[in-house]
């Protein structure tokens, strides 16, 4: 039915198809895909992913506008975006296993510590390249150093900082899939149970991690232009080349 | 079809370790007697990581001398690498299964298409920052446009392209991590062999960041040994 070379789009019929329809799980007996099912398991990859986003905002963001205000943390900035790159995912999580145990808890905490690092890289990198004479002349008209942080700088770093927010929100969703070793059954609990999913149900987690993922990447560069302060929109094409250096761009990737 | 290499470890109680091992301690001992099993998922690990490097540095390389003269291919090239780079490594080892099957090959495509996107990016930059008033100087002492780009502009992009492969390399040691969901083997594959037991875990996480760290010292000589006149000014 269909030709020998095409043989692929029949993995990704039925893959599609296991992603709407329910069927007999590969060791029999139970039913296996379908839209509740799936959309379970999309529930609690959302709920995992951003849970940790949140929590990993609300420690690293604060820490880092204060520490860009001072001027201080080049080194804590550069050295978290080094660390966090090279520690894999499956390695920070498999050290989660066994030295802390499986479930929710321990895979939100292996979540946060992957989405810190771009967040203080960002968000310290955007307080730095607001030009000095800005703050100088903030200073100048008598703000105290809470109100630069909070009129100035803050607004003027919020681009980079949603950029890390993007980076961090596409490495936790991506990362997510790997809960199920944790034993929290996120989309990529068909994906590491191949014995009830069967490759169908793989290939059909897959896709659906996929899309989620490019979504929530598109997501985040819609939130990250609007934003961004008109006036820094008009100011970019001059500054962007010269300012714009690589920390404030999706540089890392962790799964 | 499938079938992940997920099996329970065959623990080999030697002597001394026996208490360590079954009460899932850290054991030094252990990992002493076992440290042999890491050499060939460690090399399968450093293949993953070197060739879709060099693929990639390659690609990108070509890519972005075409992107030199006509400026308008860096904005699309940076779209579509953008694309590849968001879809998580897992379920693009997956998704390539059906076309190229279980192992190197798959797990290839994917890591390569990862590293397109910073590489490239990171050399269309170090030539674009290149000074206008170097340029000018090397055209006026009547190089030509493909001279001045081999002698002079890429010359003085070589700390960009060199931070470029860092990232592009450690980069990639973590998500070859994952290429054991390819079947194509390395640390991973090792991690998942029994993710509970603790010696193991240090071990094969462990053996992945030190991987990656050597790869950036490395890349970090090459780029000293090729930018003599940077190391006066350090």
């Amino acid at each position: 039915m269909i030709a020998p070379g095409l043989a692929f789009l029949g993995d990704f019929g039925e893959a599609i198809k296991f992603i709407f329809q329910e069927r007999e799980s590969v060791s029999g007996g139970v039913q296996i895909g379908g839209i509740p099912e799936l959309a379970g398991f999309t529930a609690t990859h959302m709920y995992v992913s951003l849970a940790a986003l949140a929590i990993a905002a609300v420690l690293a963001i604060p820490l880092a506008l204060w520490l860009g205000h001072l001027g201080r943390g080049d080194f804590i900035a550069t050295a978290t975006s080094n660390v966090g790159r090279a520690v894999p995912s499956l390695a920070l999580l498999a050290f989660f296993i066994s030295f802390v145990g499986f479930g929710y808890t321990n895979v939100i905490a292996v979540l946060v510590l992957l989405a810190i690092p771009p967040l203080i890289t960002n968000t310290y990198v955007g307080v730095r390249q607001v030009d000095r004479d800005t703050v100088d002349a903030a200073r100048g008209q008598g703000l105290t150093g809470m109100e630069i942080v909070r009129k100035i700088e803050l607004p003027l770093a919020l681009p980079s900082i949603f950029a890390g927010m993007r980076t961090s929100a596409v490495n936790v969703v991506a990362t997510a899939t790997i809960a199920p070793l944790a034993n929290v059954q996120t989309l990529g609990e068909p994906i590491i149970t191949p014995q009830t999913y069967g490759f169908v149900g793989q290939l059909g987690a897959s896709i659906l991690v996929a899309v989620i993922t490019l979504l929530v990447d598109f997501l985040f560069a819609r939130l990250q232009r609007a934003v961004t302060p008109e006036g820094v929109k008009l100011a970019r094409p001059a500054k962007a080349r010269r300012r714009f250096s690589f920390p404030t761009k999706r540089s890392p990737k962790q799964a | 079809m499938i079938g992940l290499p997920i099996a329970q470890l065959q623990i080999d109680k030697p002597g001394g370790a026996d208490d360590c091992v079954s009460s899932n301690g850290f054991c030094p001992e252990w990992i002493a007697e076992n440290i042999d099993r890491y050499w060939t998922p460690l090399l399968e690990h450093v293949y993953l990581t070197v060739a879709p490097v060099a693929i990639g540095f390659a690609i990108s390389l070509a890519l972005a001398i075409m992107a030199h003269r006509r400026r308008w291919l860096t904005g699309p090239v940076i779209a579509i690498s953008g694309i590849f780079f968001a879809i998580p490594s897992v379920a693009a080892f997956f998704l390539l299964q059906p076309l190229t099957g279980l192992g190197y090959t798959t797990a290839m495509v994917a890591l390569v298409s990862y590293t397109l996107l910073i590489i490239f990016r990171n050399i269309t930059d170090g030539l674009r920052n290149v000074p206008a008033e170097t340029r000018d100087a090397a055209l006026g002492q009547g190089l030509t446009e493909r001279q001045v780009l081999y002698r002079v502009e890429f010359p003085m992009a070589v700390p960009e392209i060199m931070a470029g492969l860092r990232i592009a390399t450690s980069t990639t040691v973590g998500l070859a991590a994952l290429a054991v969901f390819a079947g194509a083997g390395g640390l991973g594959a090792e991690i998942l062999v029994d993710k509970r037991f603790k010696s193991n875990v240090v071990v094969a996480g462990g053996l992945a960041v030190l991987l990656a760290a050597a790869f950036d010292l490395m890349i970090l000589g090459a780029q000293r040994a090729m930018t003599p006149w940077r190391r006066s000014r350090a």
